[in-house]
């Protein structure tokens, strides 16, 4: 492959790596939301200053190696097990900030217990929730939020009501929880959608300095290589498949008074 | 000279734990430990501020303490027989990821449900390793209630020395029975440094610290089970614990652990009254398991009888250390029985005389 080097003057550098995300070539295929995700949630670090008193939890899944790009002391879960981790974490150093970061298999089929209860408890630690109604990593196996007839390894006839269930909306279940500060579905899929996905992720970092519960950012994402599709077609189908069935917005959202009084 | 309390084993444990400096306990209900969870929610908090939370479920537990202990704490969680297994993929994380921690196993009857009676049925999971892959725990198997106590500290420090988990595998009759206990000072909590690898916040004189036991390149991961084999006999060499009596001049040697050495010690002594000289030897760690003591004593000894509260389990590692030079029994109850004394005299008195005429 033909390296290029690009050469620009310091004045024309517009967009640059945030000082959170580490300067490595990430694992994941061209296209997947990932890599988007990763940056805004690490800018999101970066641009409240609380680098220095984070703690990420990676899942286990197609973000496994998150702690190989963001720049944050991290622990690798167990499957499933990421809010588990995190409480662990937040429990015993309570002015910290910690996330999870994990995927829709991760956190709404081996993990929804932990999940569950972890909301329930009000932790005050932020989840982000890819859901990309697939399992990357393991070769895009059906995921609890496959949707109806969708086609993966493992529905290769498409996903039925009858065999399989629904598509698990763990995100709005998770809103009834009183233990929920702040509730949102967000996704990556185009400019204006990923600043707001990012503005989520900011508010969710940020509120857990008033404990006042968990937040729960939900990110639709994409799966191009085993979706099936090339990168803008994913993007495509999100929208017309994915978005239909999540859509995009808040789902609990603190007062003012909340906020001011906390 | 410490406070002396009449204290149940578990609740004795529970208090160890708070006076050795716990900062944070992950429990879930099950019979027959429930009172160190008890315990702890009503006594801990408030004396040194320490975390006490009742998870959801075991899994849920192991992986909150896998958490704070990366996040450089002092952490315990405790469980019975089928929550111990539930357990196991989280125990294989911690050990994979070298975390300091301690677990504590009040050994109940199976399999499955089984019954809440006491048993010594998951020697084979405690040392052989119940989860996945080549790892090691530190087993601890005290014997009275004092030791219920005393292996709580002794149990963190080894943790901590050697960045491994260390359980405390007891039984349902330990953690029931009640016996005078003298307890230590409380340690103060905030006198413990936080270890430097522990995922606090990344401060910007250093590297991001990183918990996980994911070694994707085959050559490293070879390397990382490498030095925890080295680790493995570094504790191997350093930290074997066993209590040997009246083995000097004896023939006969009974092997027993925990609830069964206090019957084995009966028997021994009944036997010695009739003249017969039978030995004692009660390993204190299962894993490092004193394989030394065992081999030395069969080159003086015609026969070893292997008494446990089980179908026969810590036998083959008696075997291992005797090595084919002398006979050795089995004798063990399952299902919460526990010998009486005079049944497990009866079994020694005919191995002793086949092994002896």
């Amino acid at each position: 492959m033909q390296e290029i080097e690009h050469h620009y003057d310091e004045m024309d550098i517009v967009c640059e790596r945030p000082a959170t995300l580490v300067d490595k070539r990430m694992h994941y295929c061209p296209g997947c939301g990932h890599g988007v995700a990763h940056r805004i949630l690490m800018e999101a670090v970066g641009e409240l200053g609380i680098q220095e008193q984070t703690i990420g939890v990676a899942p286990v899944g197609c973000s496994v190696f998150a702690y190989h790009y963001m720049d944050v002391d991290m622990q690798e879960a167990a499957h499933g097990r990421a809010t588990a981790v995190a409480t662990g974490i937040k429990r015993c150093w309570p002015d910290k900030y910690v996330f999870t970061y994990q995927g829709d298999g991760d956190l709404a089929a081996i993990g929804t217990g932990e999940t569950v209860h972890t909301v329930n408890r009000g932790e005050n630690i932020l989840i982000v929730f890819i859901n990309n109604a697939i399992y990357g990593m393991t070769g895009g196996q059906m995921a609890p939020t496959t949707l109806i007839t969708q086609k993966t390894s493992t529905t290769p006839y498409g996903r039925e009501v009858e065999v399989m269930g629904n598509p698990l909306k763990i995100t709005e279940l998770l809103a009834q929880l009183p233990g929920a500060f702040y509730v949102t579905r967000q996704a990556v899929n185009t400019p204006v959608n990923v600043r707001r996905a990012k503005k989520a992720l900011l508010n969710g970092l940020k509120y857990q300095a008033l404990k006042k519960g968990t937040s729960v950012v939900e990110i639709v994402s994409n799966c191009p290589t085993n979706w099936g599709l090339r990168p803008v077609e994913a993007n495509k189908w999100l929208e017309e498949n994915m978005l239909p069935y999540y859509p995009l917005g808040d789902m609990k959202v603190p007062s003012k008074e909340e906020i001011e009084n906390a | 000279m410490g406070e002396l309390r009449l204290m149940k084993g578990n609740e004795a444990l529970a208090e160890a734990a708070i006076r050795a400096g716990m900062d944070a306990y992950f429990g879930y209900p099950i019979t027959p430990q429930s009172e160190i969870l008890e315990y702890l929610t009503r006594e801990a908090q408030k004396r040194t501020q320490c975390t006490i939370l009742q998870a959801e479920s075991e899994i849920a537990s192991i992986n909150m303490v896998y958490g704070a202990a990366g996040a450089g704490k002092r952490v315990m969680t405790t469980s019975s027989s089928p929550g111990i297994s539930l357990m196991q993929e989280g125990l294989s994380y911690i050990a994979g990821a070298e975390l300091p921690c301690l677990l504590v196993n009040i050994n109940r009857g199976g399999p499955g449900l089984g019954t809440i009676q006491p048993s010594q049925g998951d020697y084979f999971q405690s040392v052989k390793g119940g989860g996945h892959g080549d790892y090691r725990l530190i087993v601890l198997a005290p014997a009275t209630v004092q030791e219920m106590a005393d292996f709580v500290e002794v149990g963190w420090d080894l943790a901590d020395k050697y960045r491994n988990p260390v359980l405390i595998l007891s039984d349902g009759a330990l953690g029931q029975m009640m016996e005078k206990v003298e307890l230590r000072e409380q340690r103060d909590r905030n006198a413990r440094e936080i270890p430097s690898w522990s995922t606090i916040g990344k401060t910007a004189d250093r590297k991001r610290n990183i918990i996980t036991s994911l070694f994707i390149q085959s050559e490293e991961m070879e390397q990382v089970n490498l030095r925890l084999q080295e680790k493995y006999k570094l504790i191997e060499k350093n930290e074997t614990r066993v209590q040997e009596s009246n083995t000097e001049d004896a023939d006969f040697i009974i092997v027993a652990y925990g609830l069964s050495a206090r019957i084995g010690r009966k028997v021994m002594e009944m036997l010695r009254e009739e003249g017969m000289k039978v030995g004692l030897i009660r390993p204190i760690t299962l894993w490092p398991y004193p394989y030394e003591a065992i081999s030395k004593a069969a080159e003086q000894v015609k026969g070893f009888l292997s008494l446990e509260l089980n179908a026969g389990q810590m036998v083959e590692d008696v075997r291992l250390g005797v090595n084919g030079r002398c006979p050795v029994g089995h004798y063990g109850r399952m299902g919460g029985i526990i010998p009486s004394p005079e049944e497990v005299v009866a079994v020694v008195k005919d191995m002793y005389s086949k092994t002896n005429h």
